[in-house]
């Protein structure tokens, strides 16, 4: 498990202090400190045990046992591809092989470049218009290779521009 | 399409709207750009004096994105728009009412699709703006409730026993029963969750609702709260739905500001709290004990039952656990009487069902209809066949834990008890279609494969059994053509089907040999040895 920096465990901190007394303030806490820092740092786990009065193996258990909490900073960019039946139905599986040629990485890995790490998801409740992929908050349907390439195209072109 | 002139002087008094859905999957077919070049053009000619409203869908997913203008007469439709269409629809539509564009689609709700459904709980969606309460009240909102809070905690269980409501969540528990048993419990701190995980494949009628009419899920789970003596509730959302999580926090908000939740509600002696908790990509928190574990913060482990939830819920606590459509139906059965929805239907399924139509099928989207209709009509009435155009072959009801029904069994019913009489579920009504190029070995293997990646693993025959149970799918997909080998490994597929059914803990063990059987019943030659290129070179 990757850890964080000074600044890091302090927005951590403050995180932990605004949910804590929520009830059942586990899965509140780790997604603020995903969705702030990207992944959830091996030093946050004592903190937040500490906070809710349980056991580190604990707070590492239920970071394990979600498919959506992660250990290790992602890539710029989390792709999330459906696996779901609906998408399959609708050429989904030789679309995976496609996009993790296309990215030359495998599920739950990042790319060389820090880009891209993709993720396996059973439905994004798009299945009217399958097949589908989350890239942030965003979800693409009816796709294929073609469209594919251009969504990685505008990805790059964004993240040039706020450089 | 020309609107008689009478309409005009009406049409002048009447403020023009333009409707762009912000529904996940209209956004996914590019509705955010449609809208934000209508806003522009609204923007650029103030003298059409016309609104941009954000609705929810109409569920024609394949006419997204979907483009209406109101007249007096009712809703233009048009679609699907790019963002070029934009300014000679709105221009045409407002100045002139009249309407030659090759993308006009007519009256939205002239549209066979869907004039001929029968939307009791969707009635709204894709009509309002969503996160609006007057606009909300407008259309019938909160009616339910204003009834509800004239009658005693047993008067409102009483309506929804008499309107037949069974759980859309998959198991079709009757509503009004878990309600009276919480109800039934003494005086203490009880909760309503809702079951917002919807995980299965091929379903996405909670979203749609959430997205699209996020206050009827709200006046519902006020109801249930002032049914059992709840005051605060919970909505967990799973964290694939972003956008329906935007849209219920800020209803929450709207609807809290308005009065309608928190202290006094309405100005009652009533208090109803509303929370939206996320999930973090689990399916077995779909089911009702894992979610409450965690709700609680901890991993999503199913618990034994008894103690049923509704006796020893979330913290430990009586707890009503009910899905997003079970308890979006309740203001309507409220507000209209439980025996008017219970006059919807055939035999022992009441009312409605929001079946969703997915995978490879010409017109995707969400049909509200009354129980009993048949799979075939839905297919090929609705559907429309195959998006490939090839013919169909198989479709999986109920989604993952679903069996995969063959053309024969397509004249069914859709009704719990017909659903069950084959074999298979109605689940929460999603309907995937394939056509004749899926391998339905492929399927079945996949479907123990989900079991293995979304196993709780607190019991071994769903942990262990999904493990082996790919083993033994393979081991018959690559079998060497010695067909005693390959007729142990069925045979042996069949005993751990055996054991999974009968000895898990849930339905996600108990229920994952449905799709694996009825492949290999059904489909068997799928896995016969294919010649495969392997053995080819
Ligand atoms: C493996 C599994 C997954 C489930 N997933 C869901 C789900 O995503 N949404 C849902 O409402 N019910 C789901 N259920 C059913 C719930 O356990 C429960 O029956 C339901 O929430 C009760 O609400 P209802 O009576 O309104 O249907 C699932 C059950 C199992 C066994
Ligand atoms: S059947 Fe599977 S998911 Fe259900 S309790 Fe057992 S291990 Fe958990
Ligand atoms: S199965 Fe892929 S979006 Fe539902």
């Amino acid at each position: 498990m990757a850890a964080t920096n000074e600044q890091g465990l302090l927005q951590i901190a403050s995180i932990i202090e605004q949910h804590q007394t929520l009830p059942g303030a586990m899965l509140p806490i780790l997604h603020a400190i995903q969705d702030n820092l990207s992944f959830i740092p091996s030093n946050a786990l004592p903190l937040i045990a500490k906070a809710l009065n349980v056991s580190r193996a604990e707070v590492h258990g239920v970071i394990s046992f979600y498919h959506h909490f992660r250990s290790e900073k992602p890539g710029t960019h989390v792709i999330e591809v459906c696996r779901g039946e609906s998408c399959q139905a609708m050429g989904s599986r030789v679309l995976e092989e496609n996009i993790k040629q296309r990215l030359a990485i495998d599920y739950h890995q990042t790319s060389k470049d820090s880009q891209y790490t993709l993720e396996p998801v059973y439905c994004l409740g798009n299945c009217a218009c399958s097949p589908a992929i989350r890239i942030g908050d965003d979800i693409h349907g009816e796709l294929d290779q073609q469209k594919f390439e251009q969504i990685l195209e505008s990805l790059n072109t964004y993240s040039l521009e706020l450089k | 399409m020309n609107l008689s002139p009478s309409t005009e002087n009406s049409m002048a008094l009447m403020s023009r709207k333009i409707f762009v859905s912000l529904d996940t999957t209209a956004r996914s077919k590019g509705s955010d750009k449609v809208a934000t070049q209508a806003e522009n053009i609204l923007n650029s000619q103030p003298d059409l004096e016309a609104k941009l409203v954000r609705n929810g869908s109409r569920g024609m997913f394949w006419l997204e994105p979907l483009l209406e203008v109101n007249t007096p007469k009712g809703r233009v439709a048009y679609g699907p728009v790019k963002p070029e269409d934009v300014s000679e629809i709105i221009n045409q539509q407002c100045f002139n009412d009249i309407v030659e564009h090759p993308l006009c689609l007519g009256f939205t709700e002239e549209l066979p699709w869907f004039k001929s459904q029968q939307r009791l709980t969707f009635a709204r969606v894709g009509i309002i703006d969503p996160i609006d309460v007057d606009d909300y009240i407008n259309h019938g909102g909160f009616v339910g409730l204003t009834s509800a809070l004239k009658k005693t905690a047993q008067q409102i269980v009483d309506e929804v026993k008499e309107s037949g409501l069974r759980g859309r969540g998959g198991a079709a528990f009757p509503t009004g029963i878990k309600w009276q048993t919480v109800l039934d419990e003494p005086e203490q701190q009880k909760y309503i969750v809702c079951n917002a995980d919807e995980g299965d494949s091929g379903t996405f009628a909670d979203r749609m609702l959430m997205e699209g009419d996020p206050l009827v899920l709200i006046e519902g789970m006020i109801i249930a709260g002032l049914s059992v003596g709840a005051n605060q509730g919970y909505i967990y959302l799973r964290s694939e739905y972003p956008q329906a999580q935007r849209i219920l926090n800020l209803a929450i908000e709207n609807a809290q500001a308005k009065g309608y939740l928190g202290e006094n509600i309405c100005g009652s002696k009533h208090s109803f709290h509303l929370e939206v908790r996320l999930g973090a990509g689990a399916y077995i928190c779909g089911e009702e004990t894992s979610l409450l574990e965690s709700l609680e913060g901890k991993r999503g482990l199913v618990r034994a039952k008894p103690p049923l939830p509704a006796i020893e819920g979330l913290f430990g606590q009586p707890t009503v656990v009910n899905n997003v459509i079970s308890l979006a139906s309740v203001p309507y059965i409220l507000s209209h009487g439980g025996a008017s929805y219970r006059d919807f239907g055939m035999g022992r399924s009441r009312g409605t069902l929001p079946i969703q139509l997915a995978g490879n099928i010409a017109q995707g989207g969400l049909v509200e209809l009354a129980f009993g209709i048949s799979l075939n009509e839905l297919l090929q009435q609705y559907g429309k066949g195959c998006k490939s155009k090839r013919p169909m072959r198989s479709v999986q009801v109920g989604g993952p834990l679903g069996a995969y029904l063959p053309e024969e069994q397509w004249h069914t019913a859709l009704d719990y008890e017909e659903f069950a009489s084959i074999g298979a579920v109605l689940g929460h009504g999603g309907i995937v279609v394939f056509d004749d190029t899926v391998d339905m070995a492929a399927q079945a293997r996949f479907a123990m494969e989900f079991c293995e990646v979304e196993s709780c693993g607190k019991c071994t025959p769903c942990r262990i059994g999904s493990v082996r149970g790919v083993e033994v799918i393979d081991k018959i997909i690559k079998n060497d053509n010695n067909e005693q080998i390959r007729q142990d490994n069925v045979n042996l597929l069949h005993d751990l089907c055996d054991t999974m059914e009968y000895g898990s803990l849930c339905a996600m063990g108990g229920m994952t040999p449905f799709p694996v059987r009825s492949a290999l019943k059904y489909f068997p030659d799928d896995f016969l040895p294919q010649p495969s290129t392997e053995k080819a070179q």
